[in-house]
C-alpha cells in the first residue's frame, strides 16, 4: 500500500517537472525554429545572408573570440594565483572577480559609459589620441568581457583548490620553472574544467545583449552584434528576420550544451581515474 | 631571484599577481572606480528627487514583485525538479538535466523575442489564456514568465548537489522509528538543504532584479504599469542624463548588495548550526 503510494508521487512529480521544462524552456527554442521558417527557405535564406545580418554576425564572432581569449588568459592567471599562493587581500581579489555576475548587465554598460564617456577625465585624452570606445567596437568588447569575467576562472579554482598544491611544490624543489611546473603538473588537473570554462565563457559571450546595448550606440552594420541585430529587426516587425537570426544564436546554445554534457562527463570520468 | 622569505616554493607570484591584477583592474576595479567618483559629485537633493520620482518608484514595485513571484515560482519549482533529478531513474533523465542550463545559453535577447510573440494575443498560446481573460505580453504575468524562464537553473543547480550529499542513514532511521515519507521530508530533508534553497532563492531574485533583455520584449514598458527599473537607466543614458541614470543604478545596486548580504548572513549561521551539532 505505502509503496504503491510512493510510485504514485514519483509519477506525479516527474510529469509536472517534465511539463514545466517542456512548456518553459522546449517551447520557446522550438518556437523560433518554427518561426524562421514559417514562411519557407527563401525568405529565411535572405534574412541569414542579409549584407547586415552577415556584417552583425562577424562581429559576434570577433567580439566572442576576443572575450573569450581574454577570459582564459585571465582565469588561468587569477586560478594560479589564487590557489597556489598565500598572500593578504586574497579575498578581496576573488570578490572583485565574482562580482560582475551580480550586476545588473544595465549598470555594468552605465559604469564604461562613466569610464570613457563625454563627463569623464579620460575622454579628453582618448578624443586626441583618436581612439573611440563608447558607440564603438572597442566598447561592445569592454562589456562582454566585463559580462563574462569570471566563468573560466571560477571553473578552475574549485579543481585547482581540490587538488592542493603538493604536486606543484614537490615539481618546483626538483627545480622545475613556473611554466613547466603550469604545462606538466597542473595542466593536466584542469583540462576539462578549462574547456567547460571557456564553453560558457562563448555561450554568454555571444548572446549578451544589456550592457552591450549600452554600449554600442545601434549603429546598422558596425556595432551591431547578433543579439542587437535581432531586437532591431523585431521591432521592425520583420519577424521572420529576427526569428531566423535567432535560429542561428538557438542551434549555438544547444551545441553549447550537447558540448557541456560531454565535458563534464569527461571530466569526471578523468577524476575518477586519477 | 629566490627570496623566499615567506617561503613560497612555487615560483611565478611575482607575475602571475601583476598579470591578474591588471586584468582585474582595466575590467572591474577602474570602471567601479569611476562609478564611485561619479556618484561622489551628484548632489544629494537631485539625487533623491530622482529616486522618488513617481515613476521610479512604480518601477521598483514592478522589479520587485515580478522578480520576487518568478524567484518564489522557482523555488518551489526548483526543489521538485533537484529532487526528481537526484532521487529517481526515469528514461530521459539526462536530457532533462542538460534542458536547466538552457537559460544559461540561450541568449536573452533571443528568449524574450520568443516568448513574447508566442503570447501576444494574437498567438496560438495568447489567444488560448485570452478566452480566460488572462493576457500574458506586455503584462506583469508577462515579464514574470520571462523572469522564471531565465531563474530556472539557479534553485536547481544549488540543492541538486546539496541533495546528493545526504546521507540516506538519516532518513532509514527515521523511517525504522517509525515517521511518515511527510513527516520525513519536513524533519529530516527539508532542514539540510534549506540553505541551498534560500542561496538559489536569493539568486534568482537578484538576477531577477537586474535582468534586461528577456523582459524588455514582452514586457511592453508602459510607465507605472510594466516599467522595470533597469528599463528606466536605459532611458536616462539615452537622453545622455548620466546622473539620473547613476542615481537610479545605486539604488539597485544597493537592493542587490542587501539581498546578498542577507543570503550571506543565513548561510554563515546554517553552517554554524551545522557544525555545532557535530
Amino acid at each position: 500500500m505505502k509503496e504503491h503510494h510512493n510510485h504514485a508521487v514519483q509519477r506525479i512529480l516527474i510529469a509536472l517537472s517534465a511539463v514545466f521544462l517542456t512548456v518553459m524552456l522546449i517551447f520557446p527554442l522550438v518556437y523560433v525554429i518554427v518561426t524562421a521558417f514559417r514562411e519557407g527557405i527563401a525568405p529565411y535564406w535572405n534574412a541569414v545572408t542579409d549584407e547586415y545580418a552577415v556584417k552583425s554576425i562577424l562581429l559576434t564572432v570577433q567580439v566572442t573570440v576576443i572575450t573569450v581569449v581574454f577570459n582564459t588568459v585571465f582565469g588561468l592567471f587569477a586560478a594560479w594565483t589564487i590557489t597556489k599562493f598565500r598572500f593578504r587581500g586574497k579575498k578581496i581579489i576573488s570578490t572583485l572577480i565574482d562580482l560582475p555576475l551580480t550586476v545588473s548587465p544595465i549598470i555594468a554598460g552605465l559604469i564604461f559609459v562613466l569610464t570613457f564617456g563625454r563627463q569623464s577625465a579620460l575622454y579628453p585624452f582618448l578624443q586626441n589620441a583618436g581612439i573611440k570606445i563608447i558607440y564603438a567596437v572597442p566598447g561592445i568588447v569592454l562589456a562582454t568581457i566585463f559580462v563574462t569575467f569570471p566563468f573560466v576562472s571560477r571553473e578552475i579554482i574549485p579543481v585547482l583548490t581540490a587538488a592542493g598544491s603538493s604536486e606543484e611544490e614537490a615539481a618546483a624543489l626538483m627545480g622545475a620553472n613556473g611554466f613547466t611546473i603550469f604545462r606538466r603538473v597542473t595542466f593536466p588537473h584542469i583540462k576539462w574544467a578549462l574547456l567547460y570554462g571557456i564553453v560558457l565563457c562563448t555561450a554568454r559571450a555571444m548572446g549578451e545583449f544589456g550592457a552591450v546595448s549600452v554600449l554600442s550606440g545601434h549603429l546598422r552594420g558596425k556595432t551591431n552584434t547578433m543579439p542587437l541585430y535581432v531586437e532591431l529587426l523585431y521591432q521592425g516587425y520583420d519577424f521572420t528576420g529576427a526569428f531566423a537570426i535567432s535560429s542561428i544564436l538557438v542551434v549555438m546554445a544547444i551545441a553549447v550544451l550537447v558540448l557541456r554534457s560531454i565535458l563534464e562527463y569527461r571530466g569526471k570520468k578523468s577524476e575518477e581515474q586519477s | 631571484m629566490k627570496r623566499s622569505k615567506q617561503h613560497r616554493v612555487i615560483p611565478g607570484f611575482g607575475l602571475s599577481l601583476g598579470v591578474t591584477m591588471a586584468m582585474l583592474s582595466i575590467i572591474v576595479i577602474i570602471p567601479l572606480c569611476s562609478l564611485v567618483f561619479f556618484s561622489a559629485q551628484l548632489s544629494f537633493s537631485d539625487f533623491w528627487e530622482t529616486i522618488t520620482k513617481p515613476r521610479v518608484l512604480a518601477s521598483y514595485q514592478v522589479s520587485f514583485l515580478t522578480a520576487l513571484c518568478a524567484a518564489a515560482i522557482n523555488t518551489a519549482m526548483g526543489l521538485i525538479i533537484a529532487w526528481v533529478l537526484v532521487r529517481y531513474d526515469f528514461p530521459g533523465k539526462r536530457i532533462m538535466d542538460g534542458l536547466i542550463e538552457v537559460p544559461f545559453a540561450l541568449p536573452t535577447a533571443v528568449a524574450g523575442i520568443s516568448l513574447t510573440h508566442m503570447t501576444v494575443e494574437n498567438s496560438a498560446i495568447g489567444s488560448f489564456f485570452a478566452k480566460f481573460g488572462i493576457s500574458i505580453a506586455y503584462t506583469r504575468v508577462g515579464i514574470t514568465l520571462a523572469l522564471v524562464f531565465i531563474g530556472i537553473p539557479f534553485v536547481v543547480r544549488s540543492v541538486q548537489p546539496v541533495l546528493e550529499k545526504i546521507d540516506p542513514q538519516y532518513e532509514e532511521a527515521a523511517s525504522i522509528l517509525g515517521a511518515s515519507r511527510r513527516r520525513i521530508f519536513f524533519r529530516v530533508i527539508l532542514p539540510e538543504i534549506t540553505p541551498a534553497l534560500i542561496a538559489g532563492f536569493t539568486m534568482a531574485l537578484a538576477r531577477g532584479l537586474g535582468e534586461y533583455g528577456s523582459v524588455v520584449f514582452i514586457a511592453g514598458n508602459t510607465p507605472y504599469y510594466t516599467e522595470i527599473t533597469p528599463l528606466l537607466i536605459m532611458g536616462k543614458l539615452q537622453e545622455y542624463d548620466y546622473a539620473g541614470a547613476t542615481s537610479i543604478a545605486l539604488v539597485m545596486l544597493a537592493a542587490a548588495f542587501l539581498i546578498l548580504l542577507v543570503n550571506a548572513v543565513i548561510q554563515s549561521r546554517a553552517s554554524k548550526i551545522v557544525s555545532g551539532i557535530e
